[in-house]
This record gives structure tokens, C-alpha cells and sequence, in this order.
């Protein structure tokens, strides 16, 4: 197994990393430092700020992992590393 | 025989969708069962304990049935558990009785700032497999503390994983255990020693014999009752009320309502301005950075918590491990955002139809919490109004006649109690037991509130915000009442509340004992042990662990109780540096994992103990000030006053110390210590680490082979396949 597919592997699954956890970052705690405003927006009866939290924020979280299992064994596949089948 | 228990077993890995189907159904047909029966007149008591003692026998039946004699099997379930399996029983493992029963009530009493513990205990799964679990899972470990001691070369990290994975798991089971004991003492009428003695048999019925293989098929069990039991009554709310099933889309509605009501109630007197909570408004009960930091210590906590890092130990695959985090996340998801419309349909029940209402026509639930003392108004609740009455009952057939002679009759504990009443409330006790002698805690509970409301100046005969208090636990309990269900239901989410706190006391029994069988006594003591050997000392320390537990429980310790909401920031600070760095910094290396866990963990401990039971020797010798209010921004308590006091500087004893949990650094609250251990922990890791040697060649390729999914395990049976040292 070549070293550069090792690097490559390694870069490619931190670059993944660094995304998923920017993305966790923002819906963790960024978006209800603006709680305040956000609840000035009012959906179906939800605040907007009070929705993120109770249910807009969970959501990514799961459709993030969901994305993250896909685009990390699309990663392995493409760098020899995958598991067989 | 072997054959046979591998073809069977084979059979179920392949039916698993069939067997769980039939499962499923069978219980929604039980639950119709039991409606029937209350159709024909079967008394409430006997539902409960059909409802329990059913669910409980299927438990005990799948605990029995997956026995097993390998080690392998015993845990890790033999690494066959699929993706979506193991994300239920994940689900089940992690939603404790706490987040059945408690999670809505405290977003009930908190509005937005409960949301801290919606969004950290769903949060911290993207970490957990984003940083660890795949690669946990392709090391190939049995435990957690197996990782650190390969990682970072022996036992010392080792063991000081173990004391971490104890240090939170502990207090955490015991939490459990009571909560079964409560749930089958409120439920079933048993009494609560029993009752937890009852509980601990369902935990070990599943548990003991087929460890981590019996425990997941019994979690992916109790899983699909706890859900059912969750989603049911709530959904029936929402069709009553909205007209529409989906109660997570239908409490914005009741969102406005509340907001609308807390007005109202401000301007017609019954709420005051600055005690109203608004159910919306952010920042209450937690500051901003309080808020926040909550959040990341929930989160790390919940990516560091040993019992559910092991669960993804269970997956055939490195690739499942990931899939499985995610489906993990959806079962735990499907719970944790009807939480909040539990607590919102709860609230607007509560402003619209018992606030504001005659004190003498308060609906009827109100009197079943209240005779169980979970409901109180002006501090009175039928249950304890029920210890006056029977102390002013002796007194006066002992011969007392008016309120001076029954107060001088009553001794001790009653005297004091009695004592403590306000003089209106005292006299109608006395006054109602000398009109009515046979009169019980029903009878005078009216005139007793009444006295009570004009001795707090409120003469409108109405109830008001202040003078009503209701017990978190009550906002789940109390809806298929509230919504007007047949006692059906209760006994539903009697058995999903037991399902919950038995599936997570499992897994983490399952934990403590792993790391004292496997890592201490396999690893350290006797290396040598034979297979049969390992297993019989694994469930004989299940056993002992799980009886101290209960032993415990069952002396209802309040400060144990307290101490659950440490374990996240215990295990934040004491683990998470180790195990992400492990994976993700090759230069991480034995001694800075050995500083970085003793400081991260001590700091983290030594802000817990000294806030919450040596609070005059923080504000003495480590600079601690006092916490501050949310809102007004005034100091919690009045340092000067109380350090001026003589027991200013007691600890231990001194349980309901004027400053307990009220001062701390940077006005940081104790629940949020790892806001300190965390970057102790980094830190010590960082700077030991580059302060010593980096780790060797064979330890750097080690390091390169987790991060691959690509090829064996690196572990077999509990041992390394090669020396990575």
C-alpha cells in the first residue's frame, strides 16, 4: 500500500473532520448566541430561536451523521482503506 | 450443540427484522389486552402490574435465551450487533429514567434554558463519531481503559481510566436503580425497598448471564416499549387539542398560548412579573456563558461516557460503527424533540386550568401528585398534611382542646414541623379536627390552603403562580390524565419509564464490571486466567457491583442523586483528552496521557467537591466568588455575611451549607466543571507529551492502523495481536 494513499487517506478523512465539526460548532452554539433576534420570527406558531434549539439543531445533527457515515466510507473506498463488503 | 446454538443463533441475526416485528405487534396487542381489561373492571393496581411484570418476564426472557459461555460473545456481543440495532439499543442505553420521566418536567420548569440539555445530550453523538467510534471500534478493544492501555503503554493509564470510568458510572447506576424504585413504588403501590430489590432482579436477570449479547437484544427490546410508552400519550394530547397527531408541530400553537397567558396572568395579579418565567425567553435560569458551557460539557460528557463508547464495539464493521452512531442519534432524536412539546402542552394545561382557578376546584390529577407530595400548593400536599393531621389527631385525644394546648402536647419532629405552619393553617387543622374528628388530609386540605392563601395575602380564593409547585417527574406522568386517558396508559408509561431506567442501569453495571473483571483483575491481577475463569469473575463482580448499587439506592441518598449531573464533567474532563488525542495526535504519548487524565480529572473533581461541600475554604484559599443571579446580575449569596458566620468553613457535615453549590470561578456553576477540567486535561496531555519522547515507530504504525478500517482488529480475545510497545 503506497504511503502517499495512507496521506491522502488521512488528509482527506481530517478535511471531513474539520467540516463535520465546523457544521457542529455552528448548530451547537453559534446560531442561539442569536436566540434573541431569531425569536422575532415567528413559524407555525415556533420562535425561530426556540425552534433551533428544540428541534432545528437536532435535526442537522442527524442528518450530519447520516451525511458523515456516507462521505467517509466514500473516502476509504476511494483510498483502498474501506473495509470489504 | 455448538452447531446448533450457532445455526440458531444465525437464525436470529438473519430474522432480527421479524423477530422484533412480532415483538412489537405482540405488545401493541398486549397494550389492547389490557385496555379490554379495564373495559371489564380490572382494577387499576392489577393493569400496573400485568403492564410491568409482562414487559419485565419478556426482558428476563431474552436475558435468559442469549446466555452465553464466549468471551467474545459475553463483550462485545460477538461483533454481529447491525448498524440499526445497536443504534436502539444505544437509544434505550443512554435515555436514562431521568430523560423519560424528568427531561420534559425540567423544560417545563426552565422553558428555553432546559433546552441546554436537549441540545448537549443530542450534540455530543457528532463528536462521538466524528473523533472516536470507528476508530475504537477497528482497535478492536473490549473496554475503554483496553484502548488507553495500548495507546499509552501499560497499566497506569489504564487504571487511571478505570477510576474516571467508576468515578461517573457509579452514582450514575445507582440513579437508575432508584429510578426503578420509584417508578414501581408510584406505580404499583410496592413499597420502594422492595421495589428497587425488584429492579436490580430485572437488571441482572438480563444482564448476568449473556452480558454484552444479552443485555444489547434485551436494550433493543426495552427500546421499542420506552418509545411506544413515550410517543403514545402525547400524540393523543395532540389529537385532542389540535386535531392533528404530530405534537412536535403542534405546541408552536400552544407556545403562543403560553406566552399569551403568562401576560394575562401578570396582568390580572395571579403571576408576579419578576418570579414568571417566560417560557421562551433565553437566559433565566442560566447567563449566556453558563448556558454555553453547559451545552459543551453535556456534549464532551456525552462522547467520553465509557458505557456508550462500548456499545460501538458491538458492529460488525468499522463502517457500521459510524452508520450505527447515526442511527443511535435518530432513535435518541425521536424522544428528545417531543420532549419539549410534553412540557409546553403540560404548562398551558397548568396556566389556563389550575391557575387562576377556586383553590376548592382544582382538577382531579392535581389531588392524585398531590397525595404523593409532587404537587404542592403553599407548601401543603396531601401527603404531608396528612403527618399533621395525625399528630393533632393524638394530641387532641390526648386531651389538648384549642391550638395553645395541641401545640404544647406535640413533641419532637411533628412539634417542629407543626411548628413551622403559619398560625391561620395551624388553626384550621385544629379547628376542622375538633369539628370533625374522623376528618383526613381530603377533608381539610381546602380550608388548610385557604388559611394559607390569606395568611400570604391572597383573598381572591384563586390560585396563583407563586403558591403552586409541581415536582418535574409529574409533567410525563400526568398527561394521559391530564388528556383524560384510561388508566391504559398510565400503566404504558409506568412500563416505558422502567424500560428506560433498566436498559441504562444494564449497560452501565455491564461497564463497571467489564473494566473490574477485564482490565483490573484479567489485566492486572491474574493475566494468566483461563477463559472459563474470566467469565465466572465478570458476573460474580456484576453480581456484587449491582447489589452495592441497589444497597444504595434503596437508603435514598440524596447527594449520590446530586452527584449524577457530575459524571458528564467528570468524564468530559478525564477522557476526552485522552481518547481523541490517542487517535487523532500521534505525538500524544504515556506521560503526558497520565498528566493530562490526573489533571483534567482532579481539577474537575477538586472544583465539584470544594464548591458544592467546602465552600468556605474556596472562597478562603482559591479565590472563589459567589455565583451570580441569571437575570439581575446580583451576587447569589452575601459572601461578607455568611463567611462571617462560625460554620462558615465546615465542610462535609455541613450538608445544607449556606453557600453550597453557590460560588465558583468566573461565576461558572459546579454541573459545568469540566469548563475547567477540559483544557486541564489538554494541556497536561500537550505539554507531557512534548516535554517526554515521542512514542515509537511500532506505536506511530499502531496509530495508522486504527485510522484505517482496512484490515484485522488489533486486538483478539481481549489481548493485543502483536506488541506495539
Amino acid at each position: 500500500m503506497a504511503s502517499s494513499n495512507v496521506e491522502g487517506h488521512w488528509a482527506a478523512t481530517s478535511r471531513l473532520m474539520y467540516i463535520s465539526l465546523a457544521v457542529w460548532l455552528f448548530f451547537s452554539f453559534v446560531i442561539h448566541f442569536f436566540v434573541n433576534s431569531l425569536n422575532s420570527i415567528v413559524i407555525l406558531g415556533f420562535p425561530l430561536g426556540f425552534w433551533f434549539a428544540s428541534q432545528g439543531s437536532l435535526i442537522i445533527f442527524v442528518v450530519l451523521l447520516f451525511w458523515f457515515a456516507r462521505k467517509q466510507d466514500s473516502i476509504d473506498r476511494e483510498h483502498g482503506m474501506a473495509e470489504e463488503d | 450443540m455448538v452447531t446448533k446454538s450457532i445455526t440458531g443463533e444465525g437464525g436470529f441475526l438473519n430474522n432480527l427484522g421479524r423477530v422484533y416485528g412480532i415483538y412489537t405487534g405482540g405488545f401493541l396487542a398486549f397494550i389492547i389486552l389490557m385496555a379490554i381489561f379495564e373495559q371489564l373492571g380490572v382494577p387499576n393496581r392489577v393493569l400496573g402490574y400485568l403492564f410491568v411484570g409482562f414487559t419485565i418476564l419478556i426482558y428476563a426472557f431474552i436475558g435468559i435465551v442469549s446466555r452465553t459461555t464466549q468471551v467474545s460473545e459475553y463483550y462485545v456481543a460477538g461483533r454481529k450487533v447491525p448498524a440499526f440495532y445497536n443504534g436502539m439499543a444505544t437509544g434505550s442505553d443512554w435515555m436514562s429514567a431521568a430523560s423519560f420521566v424528568g427531561m420534559a418536567g425540567t423544560l417545563f420548569a426552565l422553558g428555553y434554558d432546559g433546552l441546554a440539555f436537549v441540545l448537549g445530550w443530542t450534540g455530543g453523538f457528532v463528536l462521538v463519531s466524528v473523533f472516536l467510534a470507528p476508530y475504537l471500534r477497528k482497535f478492536g478493544a473490549y473496554t475503554v481503559p483496553d484502548f488507553l492501555s495500548a495507546r499509552y503503554g501499560g497499566n497506569l493509564a489504564r487504571f487511571l481510566g478505570v477510576i474516571v470510568l467508576l468515578a461517573c458510572s457509579f452514582t450514575y447506576v445507582v440513579a437508575q436503580i432508584f429510578g426503578t424504585g420509584l417508578i414501581a413504588s408510584r406505580f404499583l403501590g410496592m413499597d420502594f425497598t422492595y421495589a428497587v430489590y425488584a429492579g436490580l432482579a430485572g437488571i441482572l436477570v438480563c444482564s448476568m448471564l449473556g452480558g454484552m449479547r444479552a443485555v444489547t437484544w434485551t436494550q433493543v427490546a426495552q427500546y421499542i416499549v420506552l418509545i411506544i410508552a413515550y410517543l403514545t400519550p402525547v400524540v393523543i394530547l395532540s389529537t385532542q387539542k389540535y386535531g392533528i397527531p404530530i405534537p412536535e408541530l403542534m405546541y408552536g400553537q400552544a407556545l403562543q398560548d403560553i406566552t399569551a397567558r403568562e401576560q394575562e396572568m401578570i396582568a390580572t395579579g395571579l403571576a408576579e412579573a419578576g418570579k414568571l418565567k417566560g417560557h421562551i425567553t433565553p437566559f433565566l435560569t442560566y447567563d449566556r456563558v453558563n448556558f454555553f458551557a453547559l451545552i459543551l460539557c453535556l456534549m464532551v460528557g456525552t462522547a467520553s461516557l465509557p458505557h456508550i463508547l462500548m456499545r460501538y464495539f458491538t458492529t460488525p464493521s468499522v463502517r457500521d460503527a459510524r452508520k450505527s452512531v447515526a442511527w443511535s442519534l435518530f432513535f435518541i432524536f425521536l424522544l428528545y424533540f417531543t420532549a419539549p412539546a410534553y412540557a409546553a402542552f403540560a404548562k398551558l394545561e397548568v396556566y389556563q386550568n389550575v391557575i387562576g382557578q377556586n383553590l376548592d376546584a382544582l382538577p382531579a390529577w392535581i389531588a392524585t401528585y398531590s397525595s404523593l407530595d409532587l404537587v404542592t400548593i403553599y407548601g401543603h400536599s396531601l401527603k404531608n398534611l396528612g403527618g399533621h393531621i395525625g399528630a393533632v389527631k393524638a394530641a387532641i385525644a390526648g386531651g389538648a382542646t384549642d391550638l395553645a394546648t395541641v401545640t404544647a402536647a406535640l413533641q419532637g419532629d411533628a412539634a417542629t414541623a407543626f411548628g413551622k405552619l403559619a398560625e391561620p393553617v395551624r388553626l384550621a387543622l385544629v379547628d376542622g379536627i375538633k369539628a370533625n374528628p374522623a376528618a383526613g388530609a381530603t377533608d381539610l386540605f381546602n380550608s388548610v390552603v385557604q388559611a394559607s392563601a390569606q395568611a400570604a395575602g391572597n383573598t381572591t380564593g384563586k390560585l396563583t403562580h407563586g403558591a403552586l409547585s409541581i415536582n418535574n417527574d409529574v409533567i410525563v406522568l400526568s398527561t394521559p390524565e391530564i388528556a383524560g386517558l384510561p388508566y391504559v396508559i398510565s400503566g404504558l408509561v409506568a412500563a416505558g419509564g422502567l424500560a428506560a431506567a433498566l436498559s441504562t442501569a444494564d449497560g452501565l453495571l455491564l461497564a463497571i464490571a467489564n473494566a473490574l473483571s477485564h482490565d483490573i483483575y484479567y489485566k492486572m491481577i491474574d493475566t494468566k486466567a483461563p477463559t472459563n475463569r474470566r467469565l465466572i469473575v465478570s458476573r460474580v463482580l456484576l453480581l456484587v457491583v449491582a447489589l452495592i448499587a441497589a444497597w444504595t439506592a434503596s437508603t435514598r441518598p440524596a447527594d449520590i442523586l446530586a452527584m449524577v449531573s457530575w459524571a458528564f464533567s467528570l468524564a468530559a474532563a478525564g477522557l476526552f483528552p485522552a481518547l481523541v488525542l490517542g487517535v487523532w495526535w500521534k505525538r500524544a504519548n504515556a506521560t503526558g496521557a497520565v498528566v493530562g487524565m490526573i489533571a483534567g480529572f482532579g481539577l474537575c473533581m477538586l472544583y465539584l467537591i470544594v464548591t458544592r461541600y467546602f465552600p468556605g475554604f474556596g472562597v478562603t484559599y482559591l479565590g472563589m466568588s459567589s455565583l451570580l443571579n441569571a437575570t439581575t446580575g446580583a451576587p447569589l449569596a452575601d459572601l461578607a455575611k455568611l463567611m462571617a458566620e462560625p460554620n462558615a468553613m465546615d465542610g462535609w457535615v455541613a450538608a445544607t451549607h449556606p453557600l453550597q453549590s453557590k460560588v465558583g470561578w468566573m461565576n461558572i456553576s459546579n454541573i459545568s466543571s469540566a469548563i475547567f477540567g477540559l483544557p486541564a486535561g489538554f494541556l497536561g496531555l500537550i505539554i507531557g507529551s512534548l516535554l517526554t519522547a515521542a512514542p515509537s515507530k511500532a506505536m506511530q504504525d499502531f496509530i495508522d492502523e486504527i485510522r484505517r478500517p482496512k484490515g484485522k482488529e488489533l486486538m483478539e480475545g481481549g489481548n493485543l495481536v502483536r506488541d506495539v510497545h
